[in-house]
């Protein structure tokens, strides 16, 4: 049954990749992202990372991407039909995805043939993702990476200020 | 197996039920209350003091032609008051509506799912509702519909925050973001009293979230026609407004859920019927703020959400977790 969830998840994720790449109207490649990160909710929920799949759903589907919308909306405001705002085919385009695709398959199929398929670890406990579990290991064992994380978004925050000020 | 399966889909089917049925007398209260508010009866004429009122209006939208407008993205125009149905049904499943019941022999508790995180999983869904929204509003290429969608998007995601950080204070009061574990931390207190601060944001946002008066800009009628939904007909302007409702009724829930203590009360009523009267409590606060209250302008809205709201919440957070932290370990 997981393993049923698990493999229509990973379809859906991977399919709605391909339409965010591949959509002609922006405002359907920012659709097919939100089903991206609803389906690696659901990946990360069945790993028992239940804290990560919530927030994966709050933060990347719910806020960010609402965001996103709202810009491309208001970018394709001025044009007057749907398909005056469909983004053009760069030259090349296709024949480098084809190229990519090809290279992560081929590193796909050689991991498979030099390492066999691990068996599955054994099934990690109910508290493994909960909020106290993955609060103790952000601030202990990973504590230095989380602060520089939160560095980085300072700058960020620090800069977006100062260039909404400029006008 | 079968029968713990069954009583699942049993439970699910009479909270969607219920929720379409208290969304249709939802609508007729407000009417009501509306008129008398306003010095005048409401509506009374269909059926003994207009009760059969919703089922007309019912029957009429069911009939009514659905017009889609050329050059929508018709896909989009159709799936997002879906969406935004969606999000409002799903939130409702795990809220505990009352205490554990024996049927058939075995504890059935009165809630439709009960996960680790279930007051986070309210948060996901309702943050996932917006989309029919702003979705809405962007397909049916109108700039009324843009318009109300893009503020929408603005306000919600600005609340949202406000709101999250409004409820840190119950979720650490009662060391778990289990709405169970939270209702049972109350039997003794109800966490409105230590809270207070938490509860009068967690309101203020709850009322923005659902786009009601005062905070109803999303569709001012005096500057955008009816906002994201103008250009809907028929069943899909139902929907909107259904979802609507039923979030009304379920930012109730989770007000009383995480403030007023769920369920409990004393003994004389069942459990479900303490629920529902502190739900009814909310709705017409929800009602009487609408007929009193005037709209907010719309760059007062962000500031009063951005700049006082949600520096509040966050005070109220880290008091809260200093509290935890030194006196009650």
């Amino acid at each position: 049954m997981a393993n049923l969830i698990a493999v229509l998840a990973a379809v859906l994720c991977l399919f709605m990749g391909v339409v965010v790449v591949s959509a002609k109207n922006p405002m359907h490649g920012v659709i097919a992202l939100v089903a991206n990160f609803v389906g690696l909710g659901v990946l990360f929920l069945l790993l028992h990372a239940e804290f990560l799949a919530v927030i994966e759903v709050i933060v990347y589907a719910g806020a960010v991407m609402v965001l996103f919308l709202f810009v491309v909306a208001l970018l394709m405001a001025g044009t007057r039909s749907p398909q005056e705002a469909r983004s053009k085919t760069l030259p090349g385009q296709v024949a480098l995805a084809i190229a990519v695709v090809g290279v992560f398959a081929a590193l796909v199929v050689f991991a498979l043939a030099v390492h066999t398929v691990l068996a599955a670890p054994p099934p990690p406990t109910t508290s493994f993702g909960s909020i106290s579990n993955f609060g103790t290991a952000l601030f202990t064992t990973y504590l230095l990476p989380f602060e520089l994380t939160a560095l980085v978004l300072l700058a960020a925050v620090i800069g977006v200020v100062f260039l909404a000020r400029e006008r | 197996m079968g029968l713990a399966i069954g009583i699942d889909v049993g439970k699910a089917l009479v909270v969607i039920i219920f929720l379409q049925a208290a969304f249709g007398y939802l609508t007729l209260i407000e009417r009501k209350l509306l008129g008398r508010f306003q010095l005048r009866p409401g509506p009374n004429r269909v059926g003994p003091f207009g009760l059969l009122q919703p089922l007309a209006d019912g029957v009429k939208l069911l009939f009514k032609e659905e017009i889609i407008p050329a050059g929508v993205d018709r896909f989009v125009f159709l799936v997002a008051p879906m969406l935004s149905l969606l999000g409002a049904l799903m939130a409702f499943a795990v809220i505990p509506f009352g205490a554990p019941v024996q049927i058939f022999g075995r504890t059935v508790p009165l809630q439709v799912a009960g996960p680790s995180l279930s007051l986070l999983y309210v948060f996901a869904v309702a943050s996932l509702g917006v989309y029919g929204i702003v979705l809405g509003g962007w397909s049916s290429q109108n700039k009324y519909g843009l318009l109300g969608g893009l503020r929408s998007s603005a306000q919600i995601i600005s609340y949202e925050l406000a709101m999250g950080l409004s409820v840190i204070g119950v979720l650490l009061a009662a060391g778990s973001a289990n709405l169970n574990q939270i209702v049972s931390a109350q039997t003794r207190e109800w966490f409105v009293f230590p809270q207070i601060v938490g509860f009068i944001v967690y309101f203020i946002c709850a009322i923005a979230e659902t786009n009601r008066a005062p905070f109803d800009l999303p569709e001012a009628e005096q500057e955008l026609v009816a906002g994201y939904h103008t250009e809907y007909t028929g069943m899909k302007f139902a929907m909107f407004f259904m979802a609507e409702y039923i979030n009304m009724i379920t930012v109730s829930a989770l007000a009383t859920t995480l403030f007023l203590g769920g369920w409990h009360g004393p003994a004389f009523l069942p459990s479900y019927l303490w629920f529902l009267i502190k739900v009814a409590i909310f709705l017409f606060v929800f009602v009487w703020l609408r007929a009193t209250l005037p709209r907010l302008r719309y760059d007062r809205l962000m500031a009063f959400g951005w700049k006082i709201l949600l520096p509040v919440a966050l005070l109220n957070a880290i008091g809260t977790a200093a509290w935890v932290a030194l006196v009650h370990p």
